[in-house]
């Protein structure tokens, strides 16, 4: 039996279906628990995934750890879980260790893939500059899974909703504000993403690679001189000392490529990279490459995508 | 304020990744070691502007063996007043953190920091669990920290957002970008860090939970297809046909 925890706090996440997909091909017996106050239909919704059942406590919130990983790990030894998933999100980050400790149970952080035949667990190390795989020495393993490491199954289950009380005391987190960009896919969830950095020379200059995000339906993201000198957002900055992403499509427009950016970027499956130098590191990282200006390129593909989506539909 | 700063070596960020001993060892031959930058730039910098306002104590604490202790250097040249070694070998984050939750408990902190995530493992494991050991809240990837009497307010991030919150001390919290700006040590700094205690403890008896059996280094792209700025439609084409991204 596989214990998946999810966070239904803002709404259910892809990476949430993802975790309850991963679990569903270790075992066909999954289990999700939340808490909070997401409905009863939008969390049988895990049933199209394979999970027989959620359990959701609705008398806490979410924010405060400690309370969690007595919830958690009480349920995980009451359904003698042998397995427990998290998304290696800000919520997997915040309570998967700490469960690990409670139940001296080893963690797998940040899995890319399903066990190998020796059951040891992918994970990217020295941020994406390389692969490990890590193997659990305990009888119980926790896996926290990266966002976009394994394709969404539809596995129709029926799925029963059951509301449940634990021990877990008070929260010890008081939340006095909560601020959310509206609309915005967070970036290590996006299957798309265009990227911009120096290249472009100005914050001014960022609504072509806006457009372009929303032709594609993706999210935006930079490097991290641009965030330092604040032409974008902090929470945008990809690579080494940022976000690691790994979507599908990871389209850097005047970007080197040092190895810091790489590292946060390069398990994509797809790079486009466009660039006036013909010598910039980043091409020997891509897959399609297009040497040129960024404000003549830009609108050229924004435009060449439009006309394929207007084709298509 | 008593502080205790967890910091760990990593490579530096422009090392080469090379693995020995039949791919199941970091092969650190001319790798140049740092302190992990979420751990210098964001904890340790925020120790010590909270120490400055506040008074008190900076320790930091790293788990590892004589090779890091030029990092530990480092990290009293910047500032910090202690510092203290673990000396062991750090494979497994449940190892690692039941470490210096051991250290911490029998010292007693109003405050452990840690970094984000180390950027050779990248577990983000640490802080959380020594905050279990603890029984203590756990704030993770906070950007922002003041201290209130016997309370802190953080801001942390949230999935596509930032959420404000109030907690009592003590409490552990991993620091993010925006806690702090990296601080380059001065020559006087650099002087007295040569002189500051260098405190080494046995480990405690504590097992390893997970290791790594085999390390794979990324595999390299097979050869980039260019296509000419003017033939954006043969780009969204194969993007479509070929990659099957869009
Ligand atoms: C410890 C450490 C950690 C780091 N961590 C990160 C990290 O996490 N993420 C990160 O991104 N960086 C990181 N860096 C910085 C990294 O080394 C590079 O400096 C940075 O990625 C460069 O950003 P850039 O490519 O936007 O800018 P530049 O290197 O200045 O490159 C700009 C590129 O744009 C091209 N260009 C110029 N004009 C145009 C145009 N009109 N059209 C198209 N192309 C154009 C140029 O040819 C050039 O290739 C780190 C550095 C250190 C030391």
């Amino acid at each position: 039996m596989i214990l998946v925890y999810i966070s239904s706090q803002n709404g259910i996440s892809k990476s949430a279906f993802e975790a309850v997909t991963y679990a569903r091909k270790l075992d066909s017996e999954v289990c999700v628990l939340t808490c909070g106050s997401a409905s009863e239909a939008q969390l049988s919704a895990f049933g199209q995934y394979g999970a027989q059942k959620v359990l959701v406590d609705r008398k806490i919130d979410g924010s405060d750890a400690q309370q969690l990983t007595k919830l958690i790990s009480q349920y995980a030894q009451e359904l003698n879980a042998s397995t427990l998933v998290f998304t290696h999100d800000f919520v997997g980050k915040a309570i998967a260790p700490r469960v690990s400790v409670k139940l001296k149970a080893g963690m797998v952080a940040g899995a890319i893939a399903l066990p190998e035949a020796n059951g040891s667990i992918k994970v990217n190390v020295f941020s994406g500059k390389a692969s490990g795989f890590v193997k659990v020495n305990s009888s119980v393993r926790i896996i926290s899974l990266l966002a976009n490491s394994i394709p969404l199954e539809l596995n129709e289950t029926a799925c029963k909703v059951e509301e449940i009380t634990a021990n877990t005391g008070d929260s010890k987190i008081k939340v006095i504000s909560v601020k959310k960009p509206d609309g915005a896919i967070p970036l290590p969830e996006a299957e798309i993403v265009v990227s911009a950095g120096r290249g472009l020379k100005g914050p001014e200059n960022w609504g072509m690679v806006e457009t372009l995000a929303q032709t594609l339906g993706a999210a935006t993201a930079c490097s991290r001189p641009v965030a330092d000198i604040g032409w974008r957002p902090h929470h945008e900055h990809v690579g080494q000392t940022g976000v690691a992403i790994r979507p599908n499509l990871y389209i850097a427009i005047g970007i080197s490529g040092a190895i810091q950016h790489l590292a946060g970027v390069n398990g994509s499956k797809v790079i486009v990279v466009v660039n006036t130098d013909k010598e910039a590191p980043f091409f020997k990282a891509a897959d399609y490459g297009v040497i040129g200006d960024a404000f003549d390129v830009i609108p050229k593909l924004n435009a060449a995508l439009v006309k394929f989506k207007a084709a298509n539909n | 304020m008593n502080i205790l700063v967890c910091i760990s070596k990593s490579p530096d960020t422009t090392s080469k990744i090379a693995f020995s001993n039949d791919n199941t060892q970091f092969d650190d031959n001319g790798v140049q070691y740092i302190v992990n930058p979420y751990d210098e730039w964001y904890a340790l910098v925020r120790a010590l502007e909270l120490k400055e306002t506040l008074g008190g104590q900076v320790t930091i604490i790293t788990v590892g063996t004589t090779t890091d202790e030029a990092i530990m250097r480092k990290a009293l040249a910047i500032g910090a007043d202690e510092a203290v070694r673990i000396d062991a070998d750090p494979k497994d984050a449940y190892y690692t953190a039941m470490q210096i939750a051991h250290y911490a408990q029998s010292n007693g902190f109003d405050l452990v920091l840690t970094g984000k995530e180390t950027i050779n493992y990248n577990g983000s494991q640490v802080g959380g669990m020594i905050a279990e050991a603890l029984d203590a809240p756990f704030v993770s990837l906070a950007t922002k920290l003041e201290v209130n009497g016997t309370t802190i307010q953080l801001e942390r991030e949230i999935v596509g957002g930032l959420e404000l919150i109030e907690v009592a001390l003590p409490v552990v919290v991993s620091c993010a970008k925006g806690m702090a700006e990296q601080r380059i040590p001065n020559m006087r700094g650099i002087m007295a860090a040569r002189t500051k205690p260098l405190q080494i403890i046995a480990p405690q008896a504590i097992e390893e939970l997970t290791n790594f059996i085999q390390f794979s280094a990324a595999s390299s792209k097979a050869s980039v297809k260019m296509i000419d700025a003017d033939n954006m439609d043969e780009l969204v084409a194969l993007l479509h046909s070929e990659a099957k991204v869009i």
